[in-house]
């Protein structure tokens, strides 16, 4: 299966980009990640590629890399729609003081808008 | 993160303790949480899974457990609706990294609908304003309307349309 996997920096997509390279290594799924813009992130997209190269290396697997700019949720669609993409991955939102799961403004969007199936890792 | 807060301040309410008729005929008695804390924790026990939002309150005793810990400490306000001592609703403010503060409550299906929540709501917000906490807010789902007319009625109003569930703020001070 070609999975793509959209990290913009928080929290919840850093989980979801250890968990979806396990996943894709147990499966033997072919992995793309795409690096979003996201403004509300701590980390810059150039400091995001090598966190993930990093996180490729630990568990020694390979997937390509691609860094897209613009708007995040329609940019990652538009990116799956070119790539034939059988399943886009994202984060599955973050957590509120009180523990109430808030997802994020790339996940909303594409949720309603994915011509796929869309996985939210927790 | 900008959030719009209301100009008027909401209430202001009566603080903790408060005793009742809710509209289902039961005597109802709110106060601060007193550190029963495993009569909440059977409180939430019994929680019908329909009522559960945003996931809260968890499910399963050691999550309700962890969950309550985080909720149940100094830096937090937490107020107790109780009918024959036990609890039958709970609401709670927590602190954010911004200086204001989350709002939720969880009130048991049966006494629903009666007035519990409201009687709650407002005396958690006036147990907050006399902890010196300024400003609140919640987020609850769109289809919600009960629960969003009752947070109008206390004096929220929506501060963030944009996201899925809509967010909503009000001012004690």
């Amino acid at each position: 299966m070609n999975v793509l996997l959209g990290i913009g920096g928080s929290e919840d997509s850093i989980h979801a980009l250890e968990r979806t390279i396990e996943r894709s290594r147990e499966a033997g799924d072919e992995l793309t990640i795409a690096i979003l813009e996201n403004p509300d992130s701590d980390l810059d997209q150039q400091e995001l590629y090598d966190r993930v190269e990093a996180e490729l290396q630990a568990q020694q697997f390979d997937a390509e890399i691609h860094v897209l700019s613009g708007h995040p949720g329609s940019q990652l669609l538009e990116f799956a729609e070119s790539e034939g993409t059988d399943l886009i991955v994202l984060g599955g939102g973050e957590t509120s003081p009180l523990g109430k799961v808030q997802l994020g403004s790339i996940a909303e969007f594409v949720l309603l808008n994915a011509q796929t199936s869309v996985t939210l890792v927790r | 993160m900008s959030r719009r807060y209301p100009d008027s301040v909401a209430g202001p309410y009566e603080p903790p303790p408060k005793t009742f008729t809710d509209a289902h005929g039961h005597r109802i008695r709110v106060e601060h949480y007193d550190g029963e804390f495993d009569a909440l924790v059977e409180m939430y026990l019994q929680f019908d899974p329909e009522d559960r939002a945003q996931g809260i309150p968890p499910t399963g005793e050691d999550r309700i457990r962890t969950w309550l810990e985080t909720l149940l400490n100094d830096g937090c306000v937490n107020v107790v609706a109780k009918h024959d001592d036990g609890p039958v609703g709970h609401a709670t403010l927590v602190p954010d990294d911004d200086g204001t503060y989350e709002l939720a409550i969880f009130v048991l299906r049966e006494y629903q609908g009666a007035g519990v929540g409201t009687e709650l709501i407002k005396s958690l917000l006036a147990a907050g304003r006399e902890s010196g906490i300024e400003t609140v807010w919640l987020t609850v789902e769109r289809w919600n309307n009960a629960a969003i007319a009752l947070y109008k009625n206390v004096g929220f109003e929506p501060s963030d349309t944009n996201s899925f569930e809509l967010e909503m703020a009000a001012r004690l001070e």
